[in-house]
């Protein structure tokens, strides 16, 4: 496939808008989905850190 | 086994009949839901006739699905849902019973009132016929299917809606082969092949839909 | 081979530990390949022009929502047969993903349909069981919110999934029937045009790319949710003071 252009490529035969916004809107879901993991995982890490300092602690005892 | 299956219907149609409140509120809520469309499309005849089948179609499964949340509630309430999962005889002719016993009050007499509307929306008879048939037909797969949503939901807030949401994908089929074979009729195709796509699903929810509800109840009782 | 032992949540957890950084370059390192055959290899469709190339997205995210939503059922099904905990775990941490892959199908199809057919929406057969199948999933997803019991949850979700297996078909063929009947219409069906080799090499390279996506991410997911459910356990709770 060869592209006379740069300009040709973004324009996609005059649908780039919907080439385009149809990668992008992916690429933000797959990004979001990374994320969300991540954010998720450190926050359970950290809610399960605090649950075994609380278990581990006698009552009474400053955590 | 039979005699276990009359039983739970017949205490269940006892439980209705006592509370005339609640079926006639579902009849009347199908046959509003319905008078709303020709409101707010307008008179036109050949319109309503076009859209007459998808809106009866969905204005029962409606009517039918808002009382599927109290199909085990009050039972499990009470305490009596966990004597009868405790009783010898299968959870699933529980399931089957609880299920015939919706159907005939919350099923058939929108059957009974299907023809009436079917006129509001001016279709011919061989059409309110076909329409009744495939209500017949859909009916009870939906109180069938509402009875495992409604095993899986128990005790739930928010149990009603929830259930809508899970049981209206897995209806889907019954209202496109429902409708369609009115719509088919209308178009002078014929509805035999919609009707015994929508008898074939009919055999497939109850070979499949008993027994889902019967370990969803286990699940949810406990 | 003691399958015993794989059922075993340390052993998953370290072995998913290791899969998940090798899957998600795998999956980049494809999905490269693919865009690169996608948009500079495949030619112009005499057709449909360019927009087609989003079939690169659209179709290997609607096979991979579809395929999640098989494995979900079939997790559940061990899980309720075997009452297999990872089986469990495993079915939960498909779903989200499975439902992001099918609404990524249900917009790339709907963006697709607006360059071919002048309308953002289209009811088209493949458009139409892709939306069903959002609300399947949405519908577990909301089931398995509203249930605190783990226990209860984890069930639930797996008998309702089970149930829309069965299910899945029956609406897919009632959808296609309902589509092909409506042909009449103004409004036709988005086909993908008939597929000259290149593209379905390109298709079949972003869907292995989703697919080691997927792996990625649910195996990810899975992790946590064996940290979560496994905390008072002694290997826990020294991973925990080891990561801290």
């Amino acid at each position: 496939m060869e592209w006379a252009s740069w300009s040709e490529f973004w324009s996609m035969g005059g649908r780039g808008f919907f080439v385009w916004s149809a990668f992008g809107v992916t690429a933000a879901c797959v990004l979001a989905e990374a994320l969300l993991l991540r954010r998720s995982a450190r926050l359970s890490r950290r809610r399960l850190a605090r649950l075994q300092r609380w278990d581990a602690a006698p009552e009474g005892a400053d955590s | 086994m039979g005699r276990f299956l009359l039983g739970v219907v017949r205490r269940d149609l006892t439980i209705a009949a006592r509370r005339r409140g609640d079926w006639l509120t579902a009849l009347f809520f199908f046959v509003m839901v319905s008078s709303l469309f020709p409101l707010s499309v307008g008179p036109d005849p050949q319109l309503l006739q076009r859209i007459g089948p998808g809106v009866l179609w969905v204005a029962a499964t409606l009517a039918s699905l808002l009382s599927l949340s109290r199909l085990f509630e009050d039972d499990h309430r009470d305490g009596s849902l966990e004597q009868m999962l405790l009783s010898p005889s299968p959870v699933v002719l529980l399931v089957l019973g609880k299920v015939l016993a919706h159907w005939l009050v919350y099923g058939l007499p929108l059957l009974l009132v299907t023809p009436l509307l079917g006129i509001q929306f001016n279709l011919p008879g061989e059409a309110i016929a076909v329409l009744v048939l495939g209500l017949l037909l859909g009916t009870p797969v939906l109180s069938m299917l509402g009875a495992a949503g409604a095993a899986l939901t128990l005790g739930l807030r928010g149990g009603g809606v929830l259930i809508t949401l899970l049981v209206l994908p897995l209806y889907v089929p019954a209202l496109i082969f429902g409708a369609g074979a009115v719509g088919g009729v209308l178009a002078g195709t014929g509805a035999e092949a919609h009707l015994s796509l929508l008898a074939a699903f009919f055999l497939v929810s109850f070979t499949v839909a008993p027994w889902i509800a019967a370990a969803s109840l286990r699940v949810s009782v406990g | 081979m003691n399958l015993y032992h794989y059922a075993s949540p340390t052993t998953f957890y370290r072995l998913a530990g290791r899969v998940v950084p090798w899957a998600a370059w795998t999956a980049g390192i494809l999905a490269a390949c693919g865009l690169y055959i996608g948009f500079f290899v495949a030619p112009t469709d005499f057709q449909q022009g360019e927009a087609y190339r989003i079939i690169f997205i659209h179709v290997p995210a609607a096979w991979m929502g579809m395929l999640i939503y098989l494995a979900m059922a079939f997790w559940g099904a061990i899980g309720l047969a075997f009452n297999a905990r990872l089986a469990f775990i495993m079915m939960r941490a498909l779903a989200p993903t499975g439902a992001l892959l099918t609404f990524v199908a249900l917009w790339t199809g709907a963006v697709w349909g607006k360059p071919m057919w002048g309308t953002w929406w289209v009811w088209d057969a493949r458009l139409t069981s892709t939306l069903v199948l959002l609300f399947l999933y949405l519908g577990t997803l909301a089931l398995w919110s509203a249930i605190e019991d783990t226990r209860r949850s984890d069930r639930a979700g797996a008998l309702l999934t089970l149930i829309g297996v069965v299910n899945v078909p029956i609406i897919l063929f009632s959808v296609v029937w309902w589509n092909t009947l409506h042909q009449g219409s103004s409004i036709g069906v988005t086909h993908a045009p008939r597929m000259a080799t290149v593209m379905m090499a390109g298709v079949l390279t972003m869907t292995l790319a989703a697919w080691a996506y997927a792996i990625a991410v649910v195996l990810a997911r899975a992790r946590r949710l064996v940290l979560e459910r496994e905390r008072k356990t002694e290997w826990v709770q020294k991973i925990l003071v080891q990561e801290a």
